[in-house]
């Protein structure tokens, strides 16, 4: 399946949770399968923290294909045969929808620190011009990770719209932990010193920083087991230990591997500023309390995580099911078995296929 | 021949029983449902039900037949479940097999305004026939595991089980007794239910 990006720019400023007003966003999207008469066969796939719009096909000449394409296709999950799927790239992002890197029309220059700092909600809002100008009437949301939280937003944000909510690997808060995660990540960033205030598009950029938070960031998306499995202690290329500095074990030189790629594809600031946005996300604290949140909603729900996440742990998705419960919401749950840690979202994805099919093909 | 044999239509007598029990509009939470079948008569018959079980592939299953399900393992206790929240906690043909029964029933009566219980009996005559005859752990279609494969842990009678409620101050509303396509309904232990009967349902509800 050969897909392309395409653009939508929002004529309309969009006021902000922070108080601060954006305009002329440019949000890149791709589609697959057909929107229908009714306009309700459509599922907005949400990203995770460093995804794009190029959720599955190819593009032209490309030899891998987009994020989640094992889930989206003809007689896949979301089987694009009997489903219009969307996916777009969220705001703060670097991928084609407005962010940091984008110009500023103010000033003819890129936005850098000078970019409002963003909530999911935010996001949501954003992606919610973009499902009324394809004329999406009623709405399947469906996100792993930080795409859970839009997924849930999404459910309290738009109650009218959403019919069903598919909440992978999420959460409705981040753990102090993995706040504290991202603090390094971000701290890292700022201190290298090419970041230069976020001014750093016309020279060199803060590569060491954000390949350190990457680092850092694949060490969360792993598990104990995982990277057992994986790498154990073996060393790289050789028997013996260096003595020296450089990289020694496989571990080591796997996480320099991901922070390298990661810096040709990703923007320090978006990465400042997106993951500042999951460390806001707090649903209860906006409602009073995560019961009082979903006391309105009419959705149904379909909650999975896996044994060996840690980072979004099954005990945050059993907490978001009980505040559904005891709404009385139409809500299942699944603990989908895997050593992959985190990152089962994306690797595990012949069970999840079942499970999902089987919830989207119910009334 | 009684109405539930010919509702069951070679489905276990049981689902119809049950399904009989509660009444339409209720809430009802099915504790190891399994592939969900029961589940799915409450929700054609308009009761809102939920199961939980903790298979995978049963999970799977009940999704496909469009019900709500909770993966998890109720030996663990229903802690996601406030008290009182459902009319209805149902444990069918599951009590014997799980880990801490006694602690399974009080989660249940925390749980559920009332609940219903359904076990095979293990006081059966053919049961007692088999091992007094043939001097092995006793087999039959609702028994059907070896001794060393049986998910059958902590099998027990209907005089047991009144001996339980009694202990543990919970209250038996009713009690039908099934074997085969004969159904009989009662209240008080009976000798001769405890002889005769092949699997049991209880109905009950706490004191307090």
């Amino acid at each position: 399946m050969i897909v392309e990006t395409k653009y939508y720019t929002i004529e309309d400023n969009i006021e902000l949770e922070s108080g601060r007003s954006l305009g002329n966003i440019q949000v890149a999207y791709e589609t697959y399968g057909k929107l229908n008469e009714k306009g309700d066969n459509a599922i907005l796939l949400l990203h995770a923290l460093t995804g794009d719009a190029h959720a599955a096909g190819y593009h032209k000449g490309d030899s891998r294909p987009g994020w989640w394409d094992d889930m989206v296709g003809i007689d896949k999950a979301f089987d694009t045969n009997k489903y219009f799927v969307i996916c777009s790239n969220m705001l703060g992002g670097c991928k084609g929808t407005c962010g940091p890197n984008s110009i500023n029309p103010q000033t003819g220059r890129e936005y850098g620190l000078s970019f409002p700092v963003i909530t999911i909600g935010d996001v949501v809002k954003v992606q919610k011009k973009l499902i009324d100008y394809l004329g999406v009437k009623k709405l399947t949301v469906a996100g792993g990770s930080m795409g859970g939280m839009q997924a849930l937003q999404w459910a309290l944000d738009y109650n009218e719209l959403v019919n069903r909510v598919i909440v992978i690997a999420s959460t409705h808060k981040l753990s102090a932990q993995s706040i504290a995660f991202n603090a390094v990540g971000r701290n890292a960033i700022l201190q290298d010193p090419n970041f230069q205030g976020g001014n750093y598009y016309h020279s060199k950029k803060p590569d060491k920083g954000l390949a350190i938070a990457r680092m850092v960031g694949h060490i969360t998306y792993l598990c104990q087991e995982a990277m057992q499995n994986k790498f154990d202690r073996r060393f790289q290329d050789k028997d013996t230990p260096s003595f020296d500095f450089g990289i020694d074990f496989e571990v080591e030189s796997y996480l320099a591997h991901q922070g390298k790629v990661f810096v040709d594809r990703f923007d320090a600031n978006s990465y400042l500023y997106i993951t500042k946005a999951v460390d806001y996300f707090d649903i209860a604290q906006k409602y009073g309390s995560l019961e009082a949140a979903f006391k309105d909603t009419q959705a149904k729900y379909l909650i999975i995580s896996f044994s060996s996440d840690w980072l979004f742990p099954s005990s945050q998705s059993k907490e978001l099911c009980r505040a559904l419960m005891y709404n009385k919401k139409d809500v299942s749950y699944c603990e989908i078995e895997s050593p992959c840690g985190h990152d089962a979202f994306l690797l595990e994805y012949q069970t999840q296929t079942k499970i999902i099919a089987s919830f989207l093909r119910s009334e | 021949m009684d109405k539930h044999y010919i509702e069951s239509k070679g489905l276990h007598l049981n689902y119809s029983i049950i399904l009989d029990m509660i009444e339409k509009g209720s809430n009802v939470l099915d504790l190891g449902c399994g592939s969900g079948t029961l589940l799915k008569m409450f929700k054609d018959k308009g009761i809102k039900a939920r199961g939980i079980d903790i298979e995978q592939k049963n999970i799977v299953q009940c999704l496909q037949k469009g019900l709500s399900v909770f993966q998890g393992d109720i030996d663990e206790g229903l802690n996601d479940y406030p008290s009182q929240s459902y009319d209805y906690v149902v444990l069918n043909q599951t009590l014997q097999s799980t880990e801490k029964p006694d602690y399974v029933i009080k989660e249940m009566l925390r749980v559920g305004k009332k609940i219903v219980v359904s076990f095979p009996n293990f006081a059966y005559w053919r049961v007692r026939f088999y091992l007094l005859i043939k001097g092995k752990m006793p087999k039959s279609n609702i028994l059907p595991f070896e001794w060393y494969n049986t998910p059958n842990i902590h099998l027990l009678t209907i005089k047991d089980f009144y001996e339980f409620a009694k202990n543990n101050n919970f209250r038996i509303e009713k009690k039908i007794c099934s074997n085969k396509a004969k159904i009989k309904q009662g209240l008080f232990f009976s000798l001769f239910d405890n002889f005769f009967c092949e699997e049991v349902i209880f109905l009950c509800s706490s004191n307090n």
